[in-house]
């Protein structure tokens, strides 16, 4: 009894946390056997990036979201990892970051918009 | 009216003499013209600013009409039509007492570099009564396909990423592009390439030649808090040292701002679809919003003269009200 409780407690997790990773992004495609290890989320708002910093766990997905007027593209400091298509306002991009170390990156089209991500 | 250039912004310690306070947001065109170097102001009534007097400019040997940002494609708060200003901007180019010999388009033709604004674009500038129109991309333009689009459709026969010159009436125009390739951290880059291909595209004119540069991101630093500034400008800029008439022409911050240094004169134009604020006095770049009935007083053209053989050169800012 106790072992089923238990399934069933993971299972509900499980739900939840496939719910709360795909519930709001249509754009991320996932199987359910799929689970992130957690999902963050990158604010885009008056020209920068919020927070500037954050520290997940490796195997995390972020997701940008354009709060702006004007277009922001997310690049990876080296424009080969990762790269977002132009972002118009409430446009979002994911990204999964499956190994450990700090990621820099920036806007392609306004270059001062420096943040990182830090994967742990 | 903003002060916007009473600070040495840039830290060179170069000299501001022969600086003025310019009369962006002053609702009037504004005359300026360069003699010998020493640039002197004069605000329009408006009338004679809208109406684009040609008897003021009198013994000009040609003109040219500098138009930047129309973000076709922009539908928010500032200006929910786009289309209509620039519509608005055309007929203005089309009441002038004599039509330009040509119009500049300093970028961000679009808003999000889609065909179908382009499309639009294109549509409402064929309307223009000027010989032809040449291109400089702005960031706006350069979302997709690596830039591909804007140099199919308005970078024909151009070098690199949409560079080139062309020679007018005994003045050299040379396009650059600096919305590409940027680096993190940075601002408006040149990149090596194109820098040796300027070095190599002036090195035989003659030094009393006028040169007219246009791009899309300013060339000095404006602001570079806000990416108002080109990273590889001076190098660009030295280039032209040894000729007596430089002019600058820019657009991307969506307000008039001039300076000169020596024999360098820089120049920002409005845009034809939403105003930004002036350097630091909001919490970001961002399209400001006016109210309606004040927006078409923000939004505007230039008008260029040139005087050849007298280093002179007058350009009348005329907004869209």
């Amino acid at each position: 009894m106790k072992r089923i409780k238990w399934i069933f407690g993971l299972a509900a997790t499980v739900v939840a946390a496939f719910a709360l990773t795909t519930g709001t992004r249509p754009s991320l495609a996932m199987s359910p056997g799929d689970i992130p290890a957690s999902a963050a989320t990158v604010k885009i708002d008056n020209f920068s990036f919020g927070p500037a910093t954050i520290t997940i766990p490796a195997g995390s997905t972020v997701t940008w979201t354009n709060s702006d007027d004007v277009p922001h593209v997310v690049t990876s400091d080296d424009n080969k990892m990762f790269k977002s298509k132009a972002l118009d306002t409430d446009d979002r991009f994911s990204f999964t970051f499956t190994k450990p170390g700090t990621y820099n990156y920036y806007c392609a089209i306004h270059p001062k918009m420096v943040a990182k991500i830090v994967v742990q | 009216m903003a002060d916007f250039i009473r600070d040495n912004i840039n830290k060179d310690g170069i000299d501001r003499r022969g600086f003025l306070q310019c009369m962006a947001w002053a609702g009037t065109g504004v005359l300026y013209s360069l003699h010998g170097g020493v640039l002197k102001s004069l605000p329009l009534m408006q009338g004679a600013a809208s109406g684009m007097d040609m008897a003021k400019m009198k013994g000009a040997d040609f003109s040219f009409i500098q138009i930047s940002d129309s973000h076709i494609g922009f539908s928010k708060e500032a200006n929910p039509d786009v289309t209509a200003t620039l519509q608005i901007a055309v007929d203005r180019i089309n009441s002038a007492a004599a039509p330009p010999d040509f119009l500049l388009h300093t970028g961000d033709i679009s808003q999000l570099s889609k065909p179908s604004e382009f499309d639009t674009a294109e549509q409402v500038l064929k309307g223009a009564k000027a010989g032809r129109i040449f291109y400089v991309p702005g960031e706006h333009d350069m979302l997709t396909d690596d830039g591909q689009q804007y140099l199919d459709r308005f970078g024909k026969d151009t070098k690199g990423k949409g560079w080139y010159s062309f020679d007018h009436k005994g003045a050299h125009f040379i396009g650059l592009v600096n919305v590409v390739d940027l680096k993190a951290g940075g601002l408006g880059s040149l990149g090596s390439d194109q820098l040796k291909w300027l070095q190599d595209d002036v090195r035989d004119l003659k030094s009393s030649t006028p040169v007219i540069v246009f791009a899309h991101i300013p060339l000095w630093a404006v602001y570079p808090e806000w990416g108002w500034g080109t990273d590889d400008s001076e190098q660009a800029l030295g280039y032209l040292k040894r000729f007596g008439s430089v002019s600058v022409l820019n657009g991307h911050i969506h307000q008039i701002m001039q300076k000169v240094e020596g024999n360098v004169t820089f120049h920002t134009a409005l845009s034809t679809a939403f105003p930004q604020p002036a350097p630091g006095t909001a919490p970001s770049p961002g399209p400001m919003k006016v109210p309606a009935d004040q927006l078409r007083s923000v939004l505007g053209i230039s008008h260029v003269n040139y005087v050849q053989g007298k280093h002179s050169l007058a350009i009348v800012d005329s907004t869209l009200a």
